[in-house]
């Protein structure tokens, strides 16, 4: 009996080897959106003590997108950023009773431009609820959101990674879009603690937000990064939302837990306060191996919310504010339900076609999207597909490549390949970025072969960057970029 | 909460008046937020019915003014006893729940409830934002049609507005009611009817009957849900609109700054008075995650068979309903505060919540004045959009009933003062 008992677990040891074996080599597969079954671990291994599968992470998404427009949600006040403390607040925004909201047509139809280029079914009517809650940066002590029935449902994004082994690989990821949903930012507190105060800027209460929910379909930090990437050069090229994460245009919170392939999901963290695409990717890998490390000592996940500190790389639970909220929805009474029209046959009689918000027409005007351009440039050009994903995926990088093949007629290929690995490299070593230049651009210098091309930048300065062939010998005109 | 509180902007229907000229004399007493039905619970004190004061009144039971003076109703009774009075010619309320017409019935006035959302409520401190709207008090029928027509009309900042009717301003002199038929809601027989109220509902209804109009029973069968149905929603919007009062923007703040939690807590706490309060919490109960279905859901759709009650009966060849604004007459002060608010308000908004329910116009108007001296009331109602009809079928029955002028019961004794000086009315219009 002895000898058969470790003739069988020796064999169970051998298939576990096998799964160890295998598993990172069907980390690159693509995963269809549905099928929860199929996560994948794309993760280096930790310390597999004595997990006979291996716990993978489970991502998803949150994610608050400021809207760009001049006035708020429901008020006439400007939206600015940096604007003087409480100089941007009306009656309504600082929740004076008798004021009523009016809804911004120009947040409708940025909420619509960006449902449609996420593939999602715009609901032709949808509703606004209060959210209620008590804290010092919500002057009415409710929120206005759509609980119910948001504008968008259902969407998709698709995404790029950059895989393989030499990073050279187009690799196409979806994300499942729950829902989009039109709600009103929040005002900013500062916390002085010297003076054990906090003080209250209401200049950003109000302001439209498109909060969009991302299903759980990614499962680490890197495709997380990637996906809230491309949502940015969506969201940018839209013009609906100016996507900055340092001044919280873009704001990402992940959901975070780990499980076996095949198994229940595990018990989520949240993890908040991440200001960055990098940090975000940081953040989620850190949290996915503390989670594993955590449940292979024994241990139990705690549903809580968890903040990213960026100096450390590691998430801390946040401050415990009322263990769980019941937030008593409501649907808000002063506002109809929102209606927005399929095209102009389908308004009533009487209406104003420019009153209205009418899906085809946004439809119709919706601006190249970043996919799009990437799948153009490979055609138009005939360059790679992983050139043409670096060049849509730096700001300005794109014209700044057109405007060098319109000056020196080189062909697409050979300049493609200076612009990617040299100009971008140096550019990154000194922290600009090829974007936000007015100024025209002159090419200078030929990349040809053999040429071994110098920079000489002021790094942080509005960028005069020579191109100087090796002989020494400048070429003019000057090529100027960056910002001016 | 808002004693202090000055608000930097006016409301539109202020505004809408300031610019036609009107001189604003004054902001009257009310019930704390509007909750009340008699306008007894106000930080400032209670309003005092002027026909307290009156000849009819005193004469009539032998009264003494100071301590047997009757309540003006609520909540709107400061704007009522003003127009009651004769110290303003209008006055603003607001009816919720039957708060601009209880007053305007308990002090012999006319009262104007307009279809909600004919009227803006930009400016308007919202109780029941689903039910709200401003009222209009005044002495007759054809001032409140004036008052209407500057008024009414959508308003940009409130997106609950629709655009007015178009309609002729003046009433017309000679309605001719045979073309109408008015519809007695057989469920408004409530408990509580004095027999005098009841006397004038016959009266009135044997009038229009004479006249050549059409009188028939109807039936609004889920009259009875109404005012179990009108609390939970309204408890429910309150805890909700009242959340804004925590003492940061504008407002009494209390001086406990432990922590923002501590200093709202007490802030509050000391702001509202225990009606508000009390209807706060039972609110936010009604909207707890566990409870919203089968409170307040279920309640919409109880609101929903209501207002289908009153369409069913309008669009049956129905034109105006007639029934009693309140159950009796004015209720001594000392006698009303006998039952808490809660308690009085469901039995005094018995007849006119449903309209707010509904969304529907009202009109109250005087009658007769009771064996005790002091006014009765009856209500019109019409369907959405009408309140022009049923201003004029108001200014038909003024111009049959006879309702004295409260000047021809002055005080006997400022009869008896010779020397002409006025002594000045002792009412708790502001």
């Amino acid at each position: 009996m002895a000898a058969s008992s470790v003739a069988a677990s020796e064999l169970l040891y051998n298939m576990k080897k096998q799964i160890l074996i295998l598993h990172p080599k069907a980390s690159c597969l693509i995963r269809r959106i549905s099928t929860r079954s199929s996560r994948h671990y794309s993760q280096p291994q930790p310390r597999a003590k004595s997990a006979p599968e291996q716990l993978v992470g489970v991502v998803g998404l949150e994610i608050h997108a400021q809207i760009h427009s001049n006035t708020k949600l429901f008020s006439g006040s400007s939206v600015r950023f940096s604007a003087p403390p409480n100089s941007l607040v009306s009656f309504f925004d600082a929740s004076l009773p008798g004021t009523l909201p009016v809804l911004n047509r120009r947040c409708v139809e940025a909420a619509v431009m960006t449902g449609l280029a996420l593939n999602c079914t715009i609901n032709r009517k949808s509703l606004f609820d209060r959210k209620h809650y008590f804290y010092a940066d919500l002057p009415a002590g409710y929120q206005i959101t759509q609980q119910r029935r948001p504008i968008a449902v259902d969407g998709m994004l698709t995404y790029s990674l950059l895989g393989g082994k030499k990073r050279n690989q187009v690799m196409r990821k979806n994300v499942h879009i729950k829902q989009i949903q039109l709600e009103q930012d929040s005002g900013k507190s500062l916390h002085d603690d010297l003076r054990s105060q906090t003080l209250i800027d209401l200049n950003r209460a109000g302001v439209g937000l498109m909060e969009l929910v991302m299903e759980p379909d990614m499962s680490c930090g890197e495709e997380a990064a990637a996906a809230v990437r491309e949502l940015q050069l969506i969201l940018q090229a839209l013009g609906t939302c100016q996507g900055n994460m340092s001044e919280g245009q873009l704001r990402v919170d992940a959901n975070v837990s780990v499980h076996r392939p095949d198994e229940p999901l595990g018990i989520r963290t949240e993890v908040k306060n991440i200001n960055s695409v990098r940090y975000l990717a940081r953040a989620i890998d850190y949290e996915i191996r503390r989670q594993i490390d955590v449940l292979q000592r024994g241990g139990r996940v705690q549903n809580e919310t968890r903040a990213y500190d960026s100096k450390t790389g590691e998430t801390v639970p946040m401050r415990d504010k009322e263990g769980l909220q019941d937030y008593r929805f409501m649907p808000e009474p002063n506002l109809p339900p929102l209606i927005v029209y399929e095209d102009n046959t389908s308004l009533p009689t009487g209406t104003d076609a420019c009153q209205a918000v009418v899906v085809q027409k946004i439809r119709e005007g919706l601006p190249e999207l970043p996919s799009v351009k990437r799948d153009r440039l490979v055609q138009t050009y005939g360059i790679l597909p992983e050139h043409s994903f670096t060049l849509v995926n730096e700001d300005g990088l794109v014209e700044y490549f057109e405007a060098v093949l319109k000056s020196t007629k080189k062909e697409p290929r050979k300049v493609i390949g200076w612009v990617t690995n040299s100009l971008l490299g140096h550019l990154k070593q000194h922290d600009m970025s090829p974007g936000l230049s007015s100024c025209p651009r002159r090419a200078a210098g030929t990349p040809g072969n053999g040429t071994h091309l110098l920079f000489g930048c002021q790094a942080g300065v509005p960028g005069n960057v020579e191109v100087i062939r090796q002989d020494g010998l400048t070429d003019h005109p000057r090529a100027g970029f960056g910002t001016c | 909460m808002l004693k202090d509180y000055v608000p930097p902007y006016n409301a539109t229907v202020v505004q809408k008046l300031l610019d036609q000229g009107a001189v604003l004399m004054g902001k009257t007493n009310m019930d704390e937020f509007a909750m009340g039905s008699g306008s007894t619970d106000s930080a400032f004190g209670p309003v005092r019915n002027p026909w307290s004061y009156s000849a009819s009144y005193t004469e009539q039971t032998g009264a003494a003014p100071d301590s047997d003076w009757v309540v003006s109703g609520g909540s709107s009774g400061g704007s009522a006893a003003a127009v009651a009075s004769l110290t303003s010619y209008l006055a603003l309320g607001s009816d919720t729940g039957g708060s601009t017409r209880n007053p305007a019935a308990l002090c012999g006035i006319v009262a104007l409830k307009p279809t909600y959302g004919l009227l803006s409520r930009h400016g308007l401190i919202p109780l029941v934002n689903s039910m709200d709207v401003p009222g209009i008090l005044t002495r007759t029928a054809r001032d409140a049609a004036i008052v209407l027509d500057i008024l009414q009309g959508q308003d940009m900042r409130d997106s609950t507005t629709v655009p007015a009717p178009s309609s002729p301003t003046e009433l017309p002199e000679d309605f001719d009611v045979k073309n109408i038929c008015i519809g007695i809601p057989k469920e408004y027989h409530a408990p509580g009817l004095s027999d005098e109220t009841l006397a004038q509902w016959s009266r009135v209804a044997d009038m229009f009957e004479r006249a050549g109009a059409r009188v028939e029973q109807v039936s609004l069968p889920h009259t009875q849900y109404s005012i179990v149905c009108y609390h939970v929603l309204c408890q429910a919007e309150v805890a909700s609109n009242m959340a804004r009062f925590d003492g940061l923007e504008y407002g009494h703040r209390s001086k406990v700054d432990a922590s923002t939690e501590a200093m709202y807590a007490t802030t509050r706490h000391e702001g509202f008075n225990d009606v508000v309060r009390r209807r706060i919490l039972c609110g936010n109960y009604f909207l707890l995650k566990q409870n919203y279905q089968n409170y307040f859901v279920k309640a919409q759709k109880v609101r929903r068979l209501i207002t289908d009650d009153f369409k069913r009966v309008f669009s049956s060849g129905i034109d105006v309903l007639l029934t009693p604004s309140t159950l009796t007459d004015a209720t001594r002060y000392h006698d009303f505060i006998q039952e808490d608010n809660r308690t009085r308000s469901a039995q005094e908004d018995v007849f006119t919540q449903p309209v707010n329910m509904a969304g529907l116009p009202a009109v109250s108007v005087p009658t007769a004045l009771s064996r005790l001296g002091l006014p009765i009331g009856l209500q019109l109602i019409g369907p959405a959009l009408q309140d022009k009809k049923l201003l004029s079928v108001a200014h038909w029955i003024e111009q049959r009933v006879g309702f004295p002028s409260i000047r021809d019961f002055e005080d006997s004794s400022e009869r008896r003062n010779e020397i002409g000086v006025t002594k000045t009315k002792q009412t708790s219009a502001v």
